[in-house]
């Protein structure tokens, strides 16, 4: 027996049950959707390699990214960030901090009017730079801001 | 569970300011339990996606470091009120969070 076949229609085997679990109902939209989680560049434990994982390792640095956050943070478990990008077209933007166990917070996309702004509140283990990733235009651009925290917040 | 996620849409010109407050534990998976010593597993909310009548505004993947009860902030331009905002969000369990409001 070919060992190859084997594996090939065992795969076959279940990218086929998968399709239908999903049209007949089994699996939920939702189910199919978990599953585009970027695994690999959330779970990095690395800036570098979080930052491949997102296709961000050739960005230009562009002061057209703004980073609102505070400069010393008392708790790190809540620290507010809020990112502008003027980059004309920007499409999604990424953000990260750089010491943090998973580096990569967010990964956010923006279509139908929405404006390439966010505001959310992470949680910061240690003093470290936040790092902004924006895509717009097939191109890559980035943005740093250094915040000290107090109290860790992991 | 229409509760779950608190929204506020308000305009601005024509720019609808949205802020929406979710009630989740955003579980790391990297903390200890400090009565038992063992590590608490991960649970927190993957993806979030934010409509406008119907149209898909924003589609933002989280990692478990975005903090505790989680707070959104976006902006769609365009926006009129009596738009409608739907935000959904889906965690690594596979539970699921709703929410809407009307754009005022």
């Amino acid at each position: 027996m070919n060992p190859l076949r084997r594996t090939f229609l065992n795969g076959f085997g279940a990218a086929g049950a998968l399709s239908i679990s999903i049209t007949t109902g089994l699996l939920k939209p939702w189910e199919a959707l978990a599953a585009e989680w970027n695994k690999s560049a959330f779970e990095a434990l690395t800036m570098t390699d979080a930052l491949k994982s997102v296709g961000g390792a050739g960005a230009t640095e562009s002061k057209d990214i703004q980073i609102k956050a505070p400069d010393h943070a008392e708790n790190g478990a809540a620290v507010q960030l809020e990112v502008t990008s003027k980059i004309a077209g920007t499409t999604s933007l990424a953000i990260f901090v750089e010491k943090n166990p998973r580096p990569l917070i967010a990964d956010c996309e923006f279509s139908n009017g929405a404006e390439p702004y966010i505001f959310f509140r992470t949680k910061m283990g240690e003093s470290s730079r936040i790092r902004v990733l924006a895509r717009a235009g097939g191109k890559t651009y980035f943005a740093t801001k250094e915040v000290s925290v107090t109290s860790s917040g992991c | 569970m229409a509760e779950a996620i608190k929204i506020r849409a308000t305009l601005q010109g024509d720019v609808a300011d949205v802020k929406a407050l979710m009630n989740h534990v955003m579980e790391t998976g990297l903390r200890q339990d400090p009565a038992s010593g063992k590590v608490v597993p991960a649970h927190f909310i993957q993806q979030v996606i934010a409509t406008f009548n119907g149209k898909t505004v924003l589609d933002t993947r989280w990692g478990p470091s975005v903090s505790k009860n989680p707070i959104l902030g976006f902006r769609v331009k365009g926006a009129r009120a009596g738009d409608k905002v739907v935000i959904k969000t889906t965690d690594n369990k596979g539970e699921t969070l709703n929410g809407e409001a009307t754009v005022a």
